[in-house]
């Protein structure tokens, strides 16, 4: 029934705010949960009737899709972020509320269809989740993926705790059905994962139902129509802009004129601590931004910082309008800000920062299948490719036995890069290593490439198929058989699919302590100069109880003859 | 340092916000345990605001989650030398922690509890927030309450027990 005022608050025509009065009423104290950013985001997805949820799991937007699908939602994996960003633009085409969600460089992956989403537009709505990770708790890089929504030209709203991400879900929802955009819902590991309290507004009656309207002109992105597409795009972002100047998602807390800070996202949080004397200005719709607005606030203060984590986006886009600010320095790029940092900036503190004292870093399981397979790779001395996933911790000691990490499936590529060019001696160690999520994440595309430009002396790869998506706490994959909520699918048959492609010599081991099977099998393919892939599989020792209860659930949904397909 | 002056002016220009780091290492319980300290606070009618760094921790390596609490609560994690209470689950986990706590901080460890008398080894983690309880404004039926939603109901006679007995030994000490 709240959902009602959602409208007050957010007026079509831009306005004032809600009364705080008003406000107090519509929100049920007893209702406040104490949610992750990630949870209330799938919550709000559940309360706006969105029709279907796609994404690929990746720290730490991975609880979102689980979260949704616990509510009842249609939430489903894909096999990458592009394969779920394409499905997503699909169903708001069919004028559906559709949602993707992916980690940072998950939107890498996603980036060839975001673009051109922008140009083409959806009928329904289109939120895009890109949950960024500064400081790399879990992650290979820190790109700031702020940096997309100017790149692509999507609209983009950052909340700064989980009634935010709540409410700036619905608000994504709201803009994207306005203004016919995909909306960049960017948010980051501090706020995905702190939990926060939060009020639900309930569900909303009137979610639009899915129908297909004929719209060529605006869908088929030849380059006739797309050059129009595109001047609609950049007229929607001025319209957006100028309508932000007065958009209650960015707010003005009073405080002493001698200083401003202008800020966004969790950021915001560190900087109200920081320096509670000061006014602060936070954005939540943070692209296009609000410039009149702005310069209004750095003209109301004596001195106006602007406080970002990661890359200088604000205060590059500020100064570039020519509204003089003051910018953190470099060394506050790196890493996550908190309390201590911002402080730091305000006080123009350039000294070294303590080091943390190094915890105990993670390491592979103790009876994890990988160790085996490790400590082999090292016997032979091999050049290992690597990819993402747990075995990437075969880096660390005792096996320092990983030689490269790029990107997901990158372990293919670069393994054949290094057989191709590098003397035979060294060539023929070469082998590619990667885990089953993530070979049909983006593994497959390598894997064609090693059949149609094999190296001369061929090549080794290894899939390490544990059953599961384990480095994201354990998500179901094509290759599992089972679907986002566990439940019976079709499964993808990893040595069907290869020897598909041609490959004859396709090897299924279990790597067991006390056997040197695996460790003969690699040898022999190191001596062949062919092609050859071994898939050592057995499953992740930290679900193989619930991996075989799974089981027991598919053989009683077969007894009953219910065919695979149909599940 | 003046700026410190400035900033201990600032912390005592805003309402108290109580302070709590939970540390160990992958598969303690860690998570688990900010989630019942959480709840109890919520329940208290705080303001509350838990952080938590997941990704790795089933892997064995130093995990650690903040929460906070008071009437009003910004950042959700506690700043370095300024946590009140830190609740150490493994005794390793208390050196790389130790520049979290504030100058009248106080450090909670395995060692308060009696190991022999815990129902369950891995009803340490409850121990140890049995300990911490006397030191916070939250009633002792808030904390049996969160314990008894946060767990599955047949856990709930190990972990009183556990609780009961950590809070005992902080009385004692």
């Amino acid at each position: 029934a709240a959902w009602q005022y959602a409208h007050y608050l957010f007026p079509l025509e831009g306005g004032e705010m809600l009364s705080r009065k008003l406000w107090n009423e519509c929100m049920n104290p007893k209702q406040k949960l104490l949610l992750s950013g990630d949870e209330a985001i799938a919550l709000a997805a559940k309360d706006a009737g969105v029709a279907l949820g796609a994404g690929y799991p990746g720290t730490p937007s991975t609880e979102i899709l689980e979260r949704f699908g616990a509510h009842g939602g249609k939430a489903q994996w894909s096999p990458n972020e592009k394969v779920a960003l394409e499905v997503a633009i699909g169903a708001a085409y069919g004028g559906a509320r559709a949602l993707a969600t992916m980690k940072h460089v998950g939107l890498n992956v996603a980036a060839d269809p975001l673009f051109t989403a922008a140009y083409t537009g959806v009928s329904g709505a289109l939120v895009v989740i890109s949950a960024d990770d500064p400081g790399m708790a879990s992650s290979q890089n820190e790109q700031d993926n702020r940096r997309y929504a100017v790149a692509a030209g999507v609209p983009m709203l950052e909340p700064s705790d989980s009634q935010e991400a709540y409410d700036f879900m619905l608000r994504a929802i709201e803009i994207s059905e306005r203004w016919r955009s995909p909306v960049l819902l960017r948010v980051t590991t501090r706020v995905c994962h702190s939990y926060t309290l939060v009020t639900p507004r309930g569900p909303d009656p009137a979610a639009p139902a899915p129908h297909f309207q004929r719209d060529i002109k605006s869908r088929v992105m030849i380059p006739a129509y797309a050059r129009a597409a595109h001047r609609q795009l950049r007229r929607k972002l001025a319209e957006m802009a100028e309508w932000n100047e007065s958009c209650p998602l960015n707010t003005v807390t009073p405080g002493e004129t001698r200083l401003g800070i202008i800020t966004s996202g969790i950021s915001y949080m560190h900087a109200r601590e920081a320096a509670p004397e000061a006014a602060v200005l936070k954005l939540g719709f943070t692209y296009p931004l609000p410039l009149g607005k702005i310069a209004a606030f750095a003209r109301s203060v004596e001195r106006c910082v602007v406080i970002e984590e990661g890359d200088p986006c604000l205060a590059e886009a500020i100064r570039a309008a020519g509204i003089p600010i003051e910018e953190k320095p470099e060394m506050y790029r790196f890493g996550e800000l908190d309390v201590p940092r911002v402080r730091r900036i305000l006080e123009h503190d350039l000294s070294p920062e303590a080091l943390k004292p190094p915890g105990k870093p993670p390491q592979l399981c103790e009876g994890c299948q990988y160790r085996i397979v490790f400590a082999a790779l090292r016997r032979k001395d091999c050049i290992v490719a690597g990819d993402i996933g747990c075995y990437t911790l075969g880096v660390l000691p005792p096996f320092e036995a990983i030689d490269s990490c790029v990107c997901m499936g990158a372990s293919l590529g670069v393994g054949l890069g290094l057989r191709h060019v590098l003397p035979p001696e060294q060539a023929k160690r070469v082998v590619s290593i990667i885990g089953d999520s993530t070979f049909v994440h983006s593994g497959i595309s390598g894997l064609v490439e090693m059949v149609y430009n094999p190296p001369p002396d061929g090549h080794v790869l290894i899939i390490l198929d544990n059953s599961t998506t384990a480095m994201t706490g354990h998500q179901e994959h094509p290759g599992t058989g089972r679907s986002l909520n566990h439940e019976p699918a079709s499964r993808l048959v990893l040595e069907d699919l290869i020897r598909s492609l041609g490959i004859r010599r396709v090897f299924i081991v279990e790597p067991r302590m006390g056997s040197d099977e695996f460790d003969r099998l690699l040898a022999d393919c190191l001596e062949r100069k062919e092609l050859s892939v071994i898939i050592a599989r057995r499953p992740c020792i930290l679900i193989a109880k619930q991996l075989k209860e799974y089981e027991k659930q598919r053989c009683e949904c077969e007894a009953k003859g219910v065919p695979a397909e149909s599940f | 340092m003046k700026s410190n002056d400035a900033n201990a002016r600032r912390r005592a220009s805003l309402p108290k916000v109580f302070n709590v780091v939970v540390a160990g290492l992958g598969g303690q319980g860690v998570l688990r345990g900010t989630d019942i300290l959480a709840a109890a606070a919520l329940h208290a009618g705080y303001d509350v605001k838990k952080s938590e760094i997941k990704g790795m921790s089933q892997r064995g390596g130093s995990v650690t989650g903040d929460v906070r609490f008071g009437e009003r609560v910004f950042s959700p994690m506690v700043p370095a030398g300024e946590a009140d209470y830190l609740l150490i689950l493994e005794a390793t986990q208390v050196e790389p922690n130790q520049y979290l706590l504030g100058p009248e901080g106080v450090c909670i460890t395995p060692g308060m509890i009696d190991a022999a008398q815990l129902p369950h080894k891995r009803t340490l983690n409850v121990a140890l927030l049995g300990a911490l309880s006397g030191h916070l404004p939250i009633p002792e039926a808030l904390w049996l309450e969160a314990l008894r939603a946060g767990f599955d109901e047949k856990f709930f006679e190990a972990n009183q027990k556990a609780f009961l007995l950590g809070r005992a030994a902080a009385r004692a000490h």
